[in-house]
């Protein structure tokens, strides 16, 4: 790839130039993101640069927007919300995931096809339709919920988000275990079998440990997805269940305030840990799966 | 070696190994179902649900059953009006509509056909209670106690014989306009004898009296019937012979016939209410309109009407629906081709460096991948405003002046440059996966045997990387053309897509019917696109992170 001592002039201003492109798209790939972070630390209520930011002085920066996010109780229901919903959905999502992918790799599954399509449905329907459907059918299962079974509407709200979330994270769980489960040894589970093991005992003692990885990313992304979501939590959702998302999404529909971008600042943060656990991950799995045999 | 070969158990061998694989397909099925059923109820019926409602339609026969029953001898050719009968169960099926505050409901439904209905709806439901008086106000001078709702639950009430067919049409009735139960005891039943004498007065206590027991949960015999009892009595009264009848009220019943008491001309009534309805329009678009499925919606959702007379196209400069669509179509068009442009080199570059060099720079590509499509897109917002970073750094330089500054956001331009930075890892990850597997030595054959470096990319490299642009290409049009935050966020009017119309057809027209139309239309083309992402690519290699 790189540059042979023999090279013509034309030839050495293509391979200058095309790196230079290069640097320009991955500028434009990656400018977005950080000047969001500077930009949070703003000590005026503006989404641009001040003179005083530019001169680097100190009373240009400031931390109020970060602590407009933590006491202000919009944000921090929000906050709250998002904590609540998006850990259940993904243990939802995980546990079902898990169990199904494991039977669909096994040898001999009837219409694997059309349940497989089944299962990556609510990755490929745009979040717009799902949304729609969903508005259309969670109304009429919430007023059953509160008026048959007689339930708390808030708790009611909370558990139509959840199961909403839950759904759309399957696909992803899908994705990741039975790529995970593609490389794995069945004759450990026998070997285990053989030596006395339950069914339940080899799931957990031979089979979890090395599928363990690809359960926890698709996990990840599962969590990604609900905690990111706005679409159908918004259709889906009331006030009550505000998700982050959601109050950033009213934040830059209606009154655009910087405190958006400090909470933008966080979830870059967060979102930087999840993709080296991810990458971390990824390559603990091609390790162990490198040592298994066969 | 006729001799059948057994297992262990003694059992053949044949049938064991087809036992054990039974046993081994319904445990994996076991182990998929609860995920199937978990995914049939919370993801598959609600799309079920959201393509039934783009046809439903029962809206119009529930809310003006007798209605649309009257409506179907109307030629709408040939007659001016409809029938007076037409407007009598006109009157009767508005009467418990209003009183249901159904009516109004169904004037918004109309009113996406033909506008005004939804407030000749609103505003001949108040009106209502006029033209009952034209028989309720003599009947009430006849005999005080006509005003008395004791007396008419003793006429109506069951004495020998119940009309038990008459009470299920009339829950069924009630049921279909409230879009509820009206099953359980009601304390009435209609009397066979009474039924058979006076059938509309008998009919409409009925549904009153259904209405008020499992609505109102109130007793009907301690309660006064609507004044539509009026008119349908005096309308009884004119062909019932009551010489034969000798239960409670029948002198009262005989002075009121005696007294000719007076019904309404309901269509003059009607005409005098609103003269709309004196024409011929709200009729024709009932008539239209009264079938329990509809393809309206459908037509709506590209532009048509449905019309008496078959499909209409809406005027030229009215079609908004299929501009959008097009829109829609164009600028994921637009979207996905700078996605190719810029994705190329980088793929390219990836594919072809050091690994250790080549997985850095994958992390320039996957943090965007990663980050919150919230913080991209407010990071947009940011840096596309006219006060924004980018117009402050162009101000800065000289290049644009500071009254001046460009109009980058709500607009074309500004979905399309945020869009392509969000979709961007979409595009590089599937090309980036398959220039990897492209062999750098076919680039080097071709040049050894005479080609110029761009001949060997143009002719040997690229070829080879069709594929990968292929699947890229696909997914981001298909998640383009389904995009709806981005949009609305920074798309203004000129830049939203069709994703953008449904949520507000949802959320703030209310017109769900044509929201679920377009969504349909949208799920459609999506499924096509994958159908062919499936043959192209397999949706088996869809591969994340």
């Amino acid at each position: 790839m790189g540059l042979p001592p023999y090279a013509t002039t034309g030839q050495r201003i293509w391979y200058y130039s095309f790196r230079v492109i290069c640097g320009l798209i991955f500028f434009f790939l990656i400018a977005p993101i950080v000047v969001v972070m500077p930009l949070s630390f703003n000590a005026q209520d503006f989404f641009t640069f001040t003179p005083e930011m530019l001169r680097l002085d100190p009373e240009g920066y400031s931390l109020k927007h970060y602590e407009d996010f933590f006491t202000n109780p919009q944000w921090q229901l929000a906050m709250k919300n998002s904590l609540i919903i998006a850990p259940i959905a993904t243990i939802i999502s995980v546990s079902l995931g898990t169990l199904a992918a494991i039977g669909l790799s096994q040898s001999h599954v009837p219409f694997k096809g059309t349940i497989m399509a089944i299962l990556i449905s609510p990755m490929i329907v745009p979040l717009i339709i799902s949304a729609t459907g969903m508005f259309f059918f969670y109304s009429s299962l919430g007023n059953w919920m509160e008026n048959t079974l007689g339930l708390d509407k808030g708790f009611v709200g909370y558990v139509k988000v959840i199961l909403a979330h839950a759904v759309l994270g399957i696909p992803f769980v899908i994705i990741t275990v039975t790529a995970t489960l593609v490389g794995f040894d069945r004759s450990l589970t026998r070997a285990a079998a053989n030596m006395g093991a339950g069914p339940v005992t080899t799931f957990f003692r031979v089979q979890m440990p090395l599928i363990l990885p690809g359960v926890i990313s698709g996990g990840l992304f599962a969590f990604i997805t609900s905690f990111d979501e706005v679409v159908v939590v918004l259709f889906v959702g009331s006030a009550s269940q505000k998700t982050l998302p959601w109050q950033m999404f009213i934040g830059l529909r209606e009154q655009i305030s910087p405190t958006i971008l400090a909470v933008a600042t966080i979830l870059v943060v967060i979102s930087i840990g999840l993709l080296t656990t991810v990458e971390l991950l990824r390559r603990r799995s091609e390790r162990l799966r490198g040592m298994s045999p066969g | 070696m006729a001799e059948v070969m057994l297992a262990a158990d003694g059992t053949p061998l044949k049938r064991s190994l087809a036992r054990a694989l039974r046993r081994q397909k319904i445990r994996a099925l076991g182990l998929i179902a609860p995920l199937l059923l978990f995914v049939l109820i919370t993801f598959i019926i609600p799309i079920g649900s959201m393509l039934f409602r783009s046809v439903e339609n029962e809206i119009v026969s529930n809310t003006l059953p007798y209605t649309v029953q009257a409506l179907s001898s109307w030629d709408a050719e040939q007659d001016a009006l409809p029938s007076e009968d037409t407007f009598q169960a006109m009157f009767f099926d508005m009467f418990i509509a209003a009183e249901a505050k159904r009516h109004t409901r169904l004037g918004t439904r109309l009113n996406y056909e033909t506008t005004g209905l939804s407030s000749l709806f609103r505003q001949s439901g108040r009106k209502l209670d006029d033209i009952a008086d034209v028989s309720y106000e003599p009947l009430e001078d006849l005999d005080k106690a006509w005003d008395d709702g004791e007396t008419w639950y003793a006429l109506m009430n069951a004495r020998d014989g119940t009309d038990e067919s008459l009470l299920a049409e009339q829950r069924g009735r009630v049921a279909r306009l409230t879009d509820s139960e009206t099953l359980g005891d009601i304390n009435f039943a209609p009397d066979a004898e009474v039924a058979a004498l006076l059938p509309l007065a008998a009919r409409e206590y009925t549904a009153w009296a259904i209405y008020v027991a499992t609505q109102d949960g109130r007793d009907p015999a301690a309660r006064d019937p609507w004044e539509a009892i009026a008119p349908a009595l005096a309308l009884d009264l004119q062909t019932a012979d009551l010489s034969g009848y000798d239960g409670p009220a029948a002198d009262m019943l005989r002075a009121a016939q005696d007294a000719n008491l007076p019904a309404p001309d309901f269509t003059a009534a009607f005409a005098e209410i609103d003269e709309d309805w004196g024409k011929r329009v709200p009729w024709e678009t009932i008539k239209t309109h009264s079938g329990k499925f509809t393809s309206g919606y459908f037509l709506n959702a590209v532009d048509a009407q449905k019309t008496a007379d078959g499909m209409a196209w809406q005027p030229e400069n009215k079609q908004i629906l299929i501009t959008l669509f097009g829109r829609t179509i164009w600028m994921s068009m637009l979207i996905m081709c700078s996605c190719i442009l810029l994705g190329y080199p980088i793929a390219w570059l990836l594919a072809n460096l050091p690994m250790r060099q080549a997985n850095l720079l994958l992390i320039l590509v996957l943090l965007p991948f990663w980050t919150s499509l919230l913080v991209r897109t407010s990071a947009w917002k940011v840096m596309l405003q006219q006060q924004g970073v980018i117009n402050d750094v162009l101000v800065w330089i000289g290049l644009v002046a500071d009254d001046n500054r460009l109009i980058i956001i709500n607009n074309q331009f500004g979905t399309i440059v945020s869009m392509t930075h969000i979709l961007l890892p979409f595009m590089i990850l599937p090309m980036y996966s398959v220039m990897q597997t492209i062999q750098p030595t076919y680039l080097r054959a071709a040049k050894s045997l005479g080609a110029t470096n761009w001949t060997a990319f143009w002719r040997v490299y690229f070829p080879q990387s069709i594929p990968g642009i292929g699947a890229g290409s696909i997914l981001v049009f298909i998640l383009a053309i389904g995009y709806y935050i981005t949009p609305e966020i920074v798309g203004g009017t000129k830049g939203v897509f069709i994703s953008n119309r449904i949520a507000y057809h949802i959320s703030s027209s209310l017109n769900w019917g044509l929201a679920a139309a377009l969504g349909t239309i949208l799920l459609v083309a999506v499924l096509i696109l994958y159908w062919a992402y499936d043959k192209i690519v397999g949706i088996d290699n869809v591969k994340l992170g």
